[in-house]
């Protein structure tokens, strides 16, 4: 359960965010979890919905964006977002793959005030 | 970051990306000479003193949660890089061999090396590590079912980093939460054993994407189980298609032995 580590750092993040803009409370946070992130949406919502209380995100609403697994193939140039954890072009089947996104989880947007 | 450990890096490398969004407030901590190249300071100072923003409700972030773990784990590749120590993650599920491994190199190496242990609780592995002359630290983790970068930096500050060439960090026995933590190894080796079964690669693949190289363990094993090899290096190429694989059985020398010169391999190739 890393999700609360997770929480943690997220949580720390958004403090000094609204710090830096003198914001007395985050209204709402998103976040965008990559289906490869290593993370579980469902218990990322749990462990931010049980953490958030007397944080500055207390009442937030949290919106997850979750993000397929994206490729650019660097053979025939395509960029496909991937249904099945293969890295190869779905086009052309090259395995020569770059990752554009989806291994990665970051915090997008917040709204204050 | 480091103010206890007098540690003197001044090759400071970062990760964030400055083409983002600047809202980190990273490295204002560092007590000594790390030479930040902050071109992004200016923005950054606009940024939070723009009174206009100041007004706005939304602001536009866009940072890695884990990038304060992201940058630790830097600080700790910047140490081993300095000492010339190449750094290696070990992970897998609890009792696939990975200490059992770490005895049986300890042997038959010509490089030395040290173990970063991480457990929740005992420090039964850098004991059996200690026994076989081996520099081991244990971390114990508690509740946390993974080593992070700050973790593993108090680990490294605890070996004899001009005396070894090669430190191994023993991950705490988990396919999951290790994956998303970057510790500041150079390299991951993820272990597999036979009686785990023929499913684990396909349902742990963000574990199976950190590899660098994949060791099926327990090899000896294989007449017991139904488990196809071939099937799982299968698998775990749709996953990582440039992945190193090799078999391991402890009783077998010469499998141990393959995976050192894996590693020597890796160290050649760093120069
Ligand atoms: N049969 C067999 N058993 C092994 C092999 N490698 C490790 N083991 C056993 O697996 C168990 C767990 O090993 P350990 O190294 O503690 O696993 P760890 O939790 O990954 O560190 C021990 O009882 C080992 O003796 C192997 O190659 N073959
Ligand atoms: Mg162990
Ligand atoms: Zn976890
Ligand atoms: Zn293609
Ligand atoms: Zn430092
Ligand atoms: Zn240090
Ligand atoms: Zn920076």
């Amino acid at each position: 359960m890393h999700e609360y580590s997770v929480v943690q750092a997220l949580l720390e993040q958004t403090e000094n965010v609204a710090k830096e803009n003198d914001a007395q409370k985050v209204t709402k946070i998103i976040v965008k979890i990559g289906v490869m992130s290593g993370v579980e949406p469902h218990l990322l919502e749990i462990a931010f919905n049980t953490f958030k209380e007397k944080t500055i995100c207390d009442g937030a609403e949290f919106v997850m964006n979750i993000q397929p697994l994206t490729i650019e193939c660097q053979v025939c140039k395509t960029v496909s977002e991937l249904e099945k954890i293969h890295y190869c072009c779905p086009k052309c089947g090259s395995i020569d793959v770059k990752v554009v996104d989806g291994e990665d989880m970051f915090l997008m947007t917040l709204e204050m005030e | 970051m480091c103010q206890d450990c007098g540690c003197s890096i001044t090759d400071h490398i970062h990760t964030d990306d400055h083409s983002e969004g600047h809202t980190h407030s990273h490295g204002d901590d560092h007590a000594h000479g790390h030479e930040h190249s902050h071109e992004h300071q200016a923005a950054h100072e606009t940024l939070s003193h723009n009174p206009q923003l100041k007004d706005s409700k939304t602001i536009a972030v866009i940072t890695k949660i884990l990038d304060k773990n992201n940058q630790e784990a830097a600080h700790n590749r910047a140490h081993f890089d300095k000492h010339n120590v190449l750094s290696i993650n070990l992970m897998s599920s609890p009792g696939s061999g990975k200490t059992t491994l770490l005895e049986h190199m300890a042997d038959m190496v010509s490089f030395k090396f040290g173990v970063i242990e991480g457990d929740l609780e005992t420090s039964r592995d850098a004991d059996r590590i200690k026994a076989k002359g081996i520099p081991a630290y244990q971390i114990q983790t508690g509740s946390a079912c993974h080593l992070d970068a700050f973790m593993v930096h108090k680990g490294l500050h605890a070996m004899p980093m001009d005396e070894i060439d090669v430190c191994f960090v023993e991950n705490v026995g988990n396919l999951v939460c290790p994956a998303s933590y970057d510790v500041g190894s150079h390299l991951n080796i993820v272990l597999v054993s036979i009686p785990e079964g023929g499913d684990k690669i396909e349902k742990y693949p963000v574990m199976f994407r950190q590899a660098d190289l994949i060791l099926i363990t327990k090899t000896d094993l294989l007449e017991h189980f139904d488990y196809d090899i071939e099937h799982e290096k299968a698998e775990a190429r749709k996953i990582k298609p440039g992945v190193d694989i090799l078999e391991v059985n402890i009783k077998d020398a010469a499998s141990v032995q393959r995976v050192i010169e894996w590693i020597e391999f890796k160290r050649k190739m760093r120069g």
